[in-house]
């Protein structure tokens, strides 16, 4: 499974085939299909986001430019989602990293039931969204709630909390979901980092005294930056767009508390049926995500041959 | 970690910390499956059952007899096997020319494909909605099959270029001296060598169908409800039956986590060779 299989050296242009029609025909059914169903309802995206549309009533759509854009950045609802967009992803990415970080570090030792605890631990991601959102959602009940219970039982607590329905603690809870639907990609991905490193560094370091502090800071470290920036590039982008586990744990309530950018605009669209203002929401959150999405695919660009 | 540790060290330094991470990832399920056990008056009384001879079928039973759970599984597992096909048959080729050609636009077709994964689902989902409807296409398996491979495509052409790649390209040019064409040696060379990885990617593809929710929740209705739709309309009007909701969420959640822990490790490996590469 390593590149270094393949035995032929090939440079650009090596054969003839390299230049005939051929690949192109090879690709031409996935790419006619993906410009169907992805770059074709995106620009129908656009369209929409220059209109003012609400569905069920086609007669009545009419161009308006970038009024619903202007008519965005003038909305409270749009920049209180904002801010709860810049918290969600401040807080859920740096706790999966670390929680993945600390996971990996662990399970990159040897002791005899760690094929098990590595399957184990990966068993959040294989959930389906709703499973996780309600499953939380019954941990966090304020009647039935074992958190409540727990808290009770260990004293912190003497009375049972709405932890989804206080505005003060329901973006939290959702962000602690998160961070535990999401750090076994972080410990799967830094795990095989982890395991890239050659063991005679960590030899060579202990024959010369080095700590195992040193040894972290100096050789695990460094050794694993590169997947760790992946990682963590991914791993914003996807929670940045992910909506399902947050609308079905709180539906962005209670009052805007959990509303962010894309459950915005997927609530804008489902519940008000303003598809034209739904739409200009997604462009707008899209073209800031531009540039993590830009720097992701540079890095990516630097590893094709 | 090079020298050897005490018992006592690796009790407190590897053994209960890793215990408390698998306690952790698994509590909440565990915790969703007793809750599934216990009868609905024992949970409304004294909680969840902790005691193994309290424990009920009551509500699997009421899940498969009274709901129309077993049909939405049915839906659920057409729309996955759809989007495995169509994901699956339109890549293969793909992923060939992507790792045995180069040619002008090579690179930017490849970022093409990556770039579709990074697209936020709503800037899909609502014009998704407004084409389907123009179509007639609205509550139709076809519809959710289209919508799942918008992610399922470039996944799969990503996954079989990487497996494609490590077939060594002496292979091919072997059976094209013996009088193979290039599609006749993808078939019968390339493809019995990649099955295992077909089989991952497949597998993998029909997890994130099995468990996708929104376009479902958008783009299907009656007719067609989904296993994730179903189990959110599982919450009742006016008081939320946890039994009935988390024996459906055991029941719903199970071919998904099963057939991942069976793929892991090659699906693993495969998504982690680029990114350590990086």
């Amino acid at each position: 499974m390593s590149s270094a299989a393949r035995t032929v050296p090939h440079g650009r242009g090596r054969t003839r085939e390299s230049v005939s029609a051929f690949p192109y025909l090879l690709l031409t059914p996935a790419v006619l299909v993906t410009l169907l169903i992805v770059f074709l309802p995106m620009a129908e995206a656009i369209f929409l986001s220059l209109h003012d549309y609400v569905v069920w009533r086609p007669a009545d759509r009419t161009f308006i430019w970038f009024g619903n854009f202007i008519a965005a950045f003038k909305d409270e609802v749009f920049w209180i989602s904002f801010w709860n967009t810049l918290l969600w992803i401040g807080i859920t990415i740096p706790a999966q990293a670390l929680l993945g970080l600390v996971t990996a570090i662990l399970l990159n030792r040897d002791f005899f039931w760690r094929p098990v605890a590595r399957a184990l631990i990966i068993i959040p991601w294989a959930l389906p969204s709703v499973v996780i959102a309600l499953m939380w959602r019954w941990i966090y009940d304020a009647n039935y709630g074992v958190l409540n219970d727990i808290l009770f039982r260990l004293g912190i607590m003497q009375s049972s909390f709405p932890w989804l329905a206080d505005p003060d603690t329901a973006l939290y809870a959702v962000i602690l979901t998160l961070t535990w639907q999401g750090f076994p990609f972080f410990a799967v991905m830094i795990l095989a980092g982890l395991q890239s490193i050659p063991r005679s560094y960590y030899e060579a370091a202990a024959i010369d005294g080095a700590s195992n502090w040193q040894q972290f800071c100096n050789i695990t470290l460094p050794g694993i930056a590169g997947v760790l920036g992946t990682a963590i590039l991914l791993r914003t982008i996807w929670v940045a767009n992910s909506i399902d586990v947050i609308y079905v744990m709180t539906g962005g309530g209670p009052g805007y508390a959990t509303h962010t950018l894309p459950l915005y605009a997927f609530i804008e669209a489902r519940s008000s049926l303003n598809f034209g203002y739904g739409s200009a929401l997604a462009v707008i959150f899209t073209i800031m995500l531009t540039g993590l999405v830009l720097v992701y695919l540079s890095r990516v660009n630097r590893t094709l041959d | 970690m090079v020298r050897r540790q005490s018992p006592l060290r690796s009790l407190f330094g590897t053994h209960l910390p890793v215990l408390a991470i698998v306690a952790f990832a698994l509590g909440p399920y565990i915790w969703m499956a007793l809750t599934s056990f216990t009868p609905q008056e024992h949970l409304l009384q004294a909680g969840v059952a902790l005691d193994p001879q309290k424990w009920t079928a009551a509500n699997y039973e009421r899940l498969v007899g009274r709901t129309d759970f077993p049909f939405n599984m049915v839906h659920s597992f057409i729309v996955a096997i759809g989007t495995v096909v169509l994901g699956l048959s339109l890549s293969v080729t793909a992923a060939y020319a992507f790792s045995r050609f180069r040619f002008p636009g090579r690179r930017v077709l490849m970022i093409k494909f990556l770039v579709i994964n990074m697209f936020p689902v709503v800037l899909l989902i609502l014009p998704l909605f407004v084409i389907m409807r123009r179509l007639g296409l609205i509550d139709t398996h076809a519809a959710l099959i289209i919508a799942n491979a918008t992610v399922a495509i470039p996944f799969s052409v990503w996954m079989m270029t990487s497996y494609i790649n490590s077939i060594p390209r002496s292979l091919d040019e072997a059976a094209m001296i013996d009088g193979c064409s290039r599609l006749g040696a993808l078939r019968k060379v390339i493809l019995p060598l990649i099955l295992p990885g077909i089989i991952a990617t497949g597998i993998y593809i029909f997890i994130t169908s099995w468990n996708e929710y929104l376009y479902a929740l958008t783009l299907g209705g009656r007719n067609v409800r989904t296993i994730t739709v179903a189990i959110q309309t599982l919450i009742g009007e006016y008081q939320i039956e946890w039994g009935l909701l988390t024996a459906g969420g055991v029941l719903g959640a199970m071919p998904a986590t099963l057939l991942f822990l069976l793929i892991q490790k090659r699906l693993i490996s495969g998504l982690t060779q680029g990114a350590v590469k990086g």
